[in-house]
C-alpha cells in the first residue's frame, strides 16, 4: 500500500474511530470501577491521600507496610524513651486512609486509641472517629459496632450512645442476640460489672490479635480483684457488724471461720487490708502496678 | 543498470562507493529519494516478489540463541513450505554449505565464516530464481572463498541469475559475465570484464630463467626487468615466436608466456583517480 | 496469518531462551515468599498482604519485562541487523510488528501465569483452601496482563523512531502519567483555567488509563468483579493496542534502516 495512502488512513480513520471508541470504554469502566471502589470521603486527612497518590497504585501494599509498623510500634511502646504513644493516631490514619477496609487496624485503634496511657494513646475520641470511618467504609462488619459501644461504654461512659452503638450493630443479621440485649441493659443499668465482664469476654474470646486480647484480660482479671474486693468487704462488714470492731488484717477473718484460708488474686498473691479499711490488691502482686494503669478514674 | 537472467553480475567498487546501499534499496530496507527499479518484473516495492528472490547482507547476524537448523526453518516458513518441506530443505542447505555439523549448536557460538555461511544458506534455501549477495566473500578464508565461488557457479549452472557485490576483482573476473563498476555512488560502466578494460592488449610477456654467467643471454637478459632468479621480458605480440627463438638460441629456460592486459585492478584504480579529481575540481571551484 | 506466527512465535523461543527472564520470574516467586514470612507479622492479614504483596510483584515484574524487552524488540534486531534478511522475505513490516507484539505478549503471558501460580500456591499454604472469593484474584493477574500488553504496544511504537533509552522514557512516562489520569480529570477550573481543564479533561479520556485494570484492593478483600468490567477492560485493551499498533506499522513502514 502506498504510504501516503496509509499515513491518510491511519489519521482520518484508524485514530478518530479508535480514540472515540476509547472515549466511550473509558466513561463505562470509570462508572464500574466507581461502583467498586468507595469514593474517598472529603474529611479525610490530607496527609492520607498525599500517600495515596505517593505509593501509585499499591496503596493497600502500603497500608500493610503502615499497620505492620503499628504492631510494632504499639509493642515496643515500653522500651522507648518517651513514653507516649503519640504516633499511634497518624499511624492508624495512614493505615485506613490507604486501604479502608483494612479491619484488624480499625479494631486496635478503638481499644488502644482509647485506653488511658500509658496503656493507650488516652484518645478516645479519635478512637470513635476511627470506628466510624470503618463502619462508614465496612458497614457490614458488625464488629465495628461492637467496638464502638465498647468504647463510649468504658471510655467515655456515654451509654446512650454505646446503647445505640449495640443497636446499631444488631441489625446485622450476622451479629449475635446479645447485642440487642446489651443495648437494652447498658441503658437500663449504666455500668456495671456484670455488663463489663460480658464485654471483655467477647472480646477475649472472640479476638485473634494477641495484643487485644492480653488486654481484654487484663481487664477481666481486674474485673475479677473487683469481685473478689467486693466478696471480701462485705465479709468485713459482716465481721464488725459481729464482733462489733474492725478487724485488723484479713487473718482475723480466717480465724473467725469466715474465710476457708487467706484469698489470693489471680496472680496469686494474698490480698490485704488497706488503711481505709476495706480490702486491697497486695501491693507486692503484678495486679497491683496495673491496676492503676487501667483504671480510668 | 540491467542484469539479464540466469546472469552472473559482478557489482564492483571500493568501500563506500555506494554497493551495499545499492543492493539495500533493492531489497526495500532503505527508500530511495528519487528513481525506480524492478526485479522480474515486479517493482521492489512488492513484498510478494521476494518469494522468488534471495538474499544475503554483508556481515550477517542473526538471533542469538537460536542453532542454525532452527533459523532455517524459522526463514522457510515465510515461504509457505511445510513442516516435511522445511525439515528438508534445512538438511539439504547445511550440507551445501558446510555446516551439517554445526546445526544444532547456537549461532552466537558461531565464527564470522560460519555466520556467513548461514547467511548464504538461507538465501538460497528456497530455490530462487535471482540470488543477491551483499561481499558474500567476506570473512571467510581461502578454503571457504573456494567453497562459496563453486556454490555461485553451481547456482549459475541451475540457470539462476547472481548478483553480488565485492571489491575483489579477481572473484569478479572469474566468476562474473557482466560487471558493473560504481566509484563515488555513479554507476562508471557495465559490460563483461574484459570489454570494460578495453580490448588493447598491451603485448606478450615471457618468463624465463637464464644463468646470469653465460654471455649468450646478456642481450637479451639486458632488455628484460630481473626478479629473483626470474627474468620478465615484454615483447609485442607479432614479435612472440622471434623473441622465443632467440631465448631458446641462447639456452635460457622459458618459465611462462602471458599476454599483457589491464586488469579490472588498474581499470579500476584509473577509476577511482578520475573521480577523486573530479571531486577535487568541484571542491575549488566552489561548489 | 502463518506469517505473523511464524515471527511471534520465534520471537517467544528467542525470549524463553534469553536466561535473563528466569531471573526476574525467580524473583518475583522469591517476593511472594516473602509476602508470606511479612504476612505472619501483620495479624489477620496474611490474605491481604499476600495478594497485595503478591500482585505487585506479578505487576512490576511484568512491567519491566514489556518495558525493556519492549523497547528491544524492535530496536535490538534494527541495530544487529538481523532484520535485513528478514525483510527480504515475502513478508511486510507491519506483519513483522505485529508478530514481535505478539510474541512479547505470549511471553508475558506465560510469565505471569507462572507467578499467579506461585501466588495462589502461597495462598494455599496460608489459607489451606481456596475458595470462590479467591478467583478475584485471577481476575486481577488477567487484568494485569491486559495493561501489559498496552505497554508492550506503546515501547514498540517508540522504539520505532526514538533510541532505546528515549522509548524506555516515554513508555515509562506514559505508564506514570495514565495512574494519575482521573486526578487530572478532577482539576477544578479555578486553579488552572477552563481552557486547560476541558483541555485536560480531553487528553485525560484519550491517554491509556492504566488505572482502569487495577484491582488490587478489591482483590486483596476478596471483592468480586463484575463481568462486565472484565469485558470493557478486554475492549478497551484491544481497542487500544490496536491504535498503537497500527501508528507503529506507519512509522515503522518508511523508516530506512541503517
Amino acid at each position: 500500500m502506498n504510504h501516503k495512502k496509509s499515513i491518510a488512513i491511519l489519521f482520518l480513520l484508524v485514530l478518530p474511530a479508535g480514540l472515540a471508541g476509547v472515549w466511550l470504554l473509558q466513561h463505562s469502566i470509570d462508572a464500574r470501577l466507581a461502583i467498586l471502589h468507595e469514593e474517598q470521603d472529603e474529611v479525610l486527612l490530607h496527609s492520607g491521600k498525599m500517600v495515596k497518590i505517593l505509593s501509585l497504585e499499591y496503596a493497600p501494599l502500603m497500608a500493610d507496610v503502615y499497620w505492620t509498623r503499628v504492631v510494632q510500634y504499639y509493642g515496643s511502646k515500653d522500651e522507648r524513651r518517651e513514653q507516649n504513644l503519640d504516633s499511634l493516631w497518624p499511624l492508624l490514619d495512614l493505615a485506613t486512609t490507604l486501604d479502608p477496609n483494612l479491619l484488624p487496624a480499625y479494631r486496635f485503634g478503638s481499644t488502644f486509641l482509647a485506653e488511658a496511657r500509658p496503656v493507650g494513646a488516652g484518645r478516645p475520641d479519635l478512637a470513635i472517629q476511627l470506628i466510624q470511618r470503618g463502619i462508614q467504609e465496612n458497614p457490614n462488619y458488625w464488629r465495628l459496632y461492637q467496638d464502638l459501644g465498647n468504647t463510649y461504654y468504658f471510655t467515655l461512659r456515654d451509654y446512650q450512645k454505646a446503647s445505640e452503638a449495640f443497636l446499631a450493630g444488631s441489625k446485622n443479621p450476622a451479629a449475635p442476640p446479645w447485642m440487642k440485649i446489651m443495648a437494652a441493659r447498658i441503658v437500663e443499668r449504666g455500668d456495671t460489672r456484670q455488663i463489663s465482664r460480658f464485654l471483655w469476654s467477647d472480646i477475649y474470646q472472640t479476638t485473634q490479635d494477641p495484643t487485644i486480647k492480653e488486654n481484654a484480660k487484663m481487664h477481666l482479671l481486674l474485673l475479677k480483684t473487683d469481685d473478689d474486693k467486693e466478696q471480701l468487704n462485705l465479709f468485713l462488714a459482716d465481721f464488725s457488724k459481729k464482733t462489733g470492731r474492725s478487724a485488723e488484717s484479713l487473718r482475723e477473718l480466717v480465724q473467725a471461720g469466715m474465710l476457708q484460708g487467706l484469698p489470693t488474686d489471680p496472680a496469686g498473691y494474698p490480698y490485704v487490708l488497706g488503711k481505709s479499711g476495706e480490702a486491697e490488691l497486695n501491693p507486692k502482686s503484678p495486679l497491683a502496678e496495673k491496676e492503676p494503669l487501667y483504671r480510668r478514674f | 543498470m540491467q542484469v539479464e537472467e540466469g546472469e552472473a553480475f559482478g557489482f564492483l567498487g571500493p568501500n563506500g562507493a555506494g554497493k551495499s546501499t545499492t543492493i539495500k534499496l533493492l531489497m526495500g530496507i532503505i527508500f530511495p529519494t528519487a528513481g525506480s527499479a524492478k526485479i522480474l518484473g515486479h517493482s521492489i516495492t512488492d513484498v510478494e516478489m521476494h518469494k522468488d528472490i534471495g538474499y544475503l547482507p554483508e556481515q550477517p547476524y542473526f538471533y542469538d540463541y537460536l542453532t542454525a537448523a532452527e533459523l532455517l526453518d524459522y526463514f522457510a516458513r515465510f515461504y509457505g513450505f511445510n513442516a516435511a518441506e522445511r525439515k528438508e530443505r534445512v538438511a539439504r542447505m547445511l550440507k551445501k554449505v558446510g555446516l551439517e555439523t554445526a546445526g544444532k549448536i547456537q549461532l552466537r557460538k558461531y565464527s564470522k565464516g560460519m555466520l556467513q555461511r548461514v547467511g548464504l544458506a538461507q538465501a538460497i534455501l528456497h530455490d530462487p530464481k535471482v540470488v543477491i549477495l551483499d561481499e558474500p566473500m567476506s570473512g571467510l578464508d581461502p578454503i571457504g572463498r573456494h567453497e562459496v565461488r563453486d556454490i555461485i557457479l553451481e547456482l549459475k549452472r541451475e540457470g539462476k541469475t547472481v548478483f553480488f557485490s565485492t571489491h575483489i576483482l579477481t572473484d569478479a573476473e572469474v566468476l562474473c559475465d557482466k560487471v558493473g563498476v560504481i566509484v563515488g555512488g555513479k554507476l562508471q560502466g557495465v559490460g563483461r570484464p574484459d570489454e570494460i578494460v578495453g580490448m588493447k592488449s598491451q603485448g606478450m610477456e615471457i618468463l624465463f630463467e637464464a644463468d646470469a654467467a653465460d654471455a649468450r643471454s646478456a642481450a637479451i637478459r639486458a632488455k628484460a626487468n630481473k626478479s629473483g632468479s626470474r627474468y620478465a621480458l615484454r615483447v609485442p605480440e607479432d614479435s612472440l615466436y622471434s623473441a622465443l627463438d632467440e631465448l631458446h638460441a641462447t639456452g635460457a629456460k622459458i618459465a611462462s608466456v602471458a599476454q599483457i592486459k589491464p586488469t579490472l585492478e588498474e581499470y579500476f584504480l584509473h577509476l577511482v583517480e578520475k573521480d577523486r579529481a573530479q571531486a577535487a575540481a568541484i571542491e575549488v571551484s566552489g561548489k | 496469518m502463518t506469517r505473523i506466527a511464524a515471527v511471534a512465535w520465534n520471537t517467544f523461543r528467542e525470549a524463553v531462551r534469553d536466561r535473563v527472564l528466569y531471573n526476574l520470574v525467580f524473583f518475583a516467586l522469591l517476593m511472594i515468599a516473602a509476602a508470606i514470612l511479612v504476612g505472619q507479622i501483620s495479624l489477620g492479614i496474611e490474605t491481604i498482604v499476600i495478594v497485595s504483596l503478591g500482585l505487585s510483584a506479578v505487576s512490576i515484574i511484568g512491567l519491566l519485562i514489556a518495558v525493556f524487552t519492549g523497547v528491544g524488540l524492535v530496536s535490538k534486531e534494527m541495530d544487529k541487523r538481523t532484520l535485513y534478511a528478514l525483510l527480504a522475505k515475502p513478508v511486510r513490516r507491519w506483519e513483522f510488528l505485529v508478530g514481535k507484539f505478539g510474541g512479547l505478549v505470549l511471553t508475558l503471558t506465560v510469565n505471569t501465569a507462572a507467578m499467579a501460580v506461585g501466588l495462589f500456591l502461597a495462598l494455599l499454604f496460608v489459607k489451606h483452601s481456596l475458595d470462590r472469593g479467591d478467583a478475584v484474584v485471577l481476575v486481577a493477574v488477567y487484568f494485569i496482563l491486559l495493561k501489559l500488553a498496552i505497554v508492550v504496544a506503546l515501547s514498540l511504537l517508540f522504539s520505532c523512531f526514538t533510541s532505546q533509552l528515549l522509548a524506555i522514557l516515554f513508555t515509562a512516562g506514559l505508564y506514570v502519567a495514565g495512574l494519575f489520569l482521573s486526578e487530572m480529570r478532577n482539576l477544578s477550573g479555578s486553579r488552572v483555567g477552563p481552557m486547560m481543564q476541558i483541555l485536560f479533561s480531553w487528553v485525560s479520556y484519550l491517554l491509556p488509563n492504566f488505572e482502569n485494570f487495577n484491582v488490587m484492593a478489591a482483590a486483596a478483600h476478596g471483592k468480586a468483579i463484575p463481568g462486565i468490567l472484565i469485558l470493557h477492560n478486554t475492549l478497551y485493551a484491544i481497542l487500544y493496542c490496536g491504535i498503537v499498533l497500527a501508528g507503529a506499522s506507519v512509522v515503522f513502514s518508511r523508516r530506512n534502516l541503517k
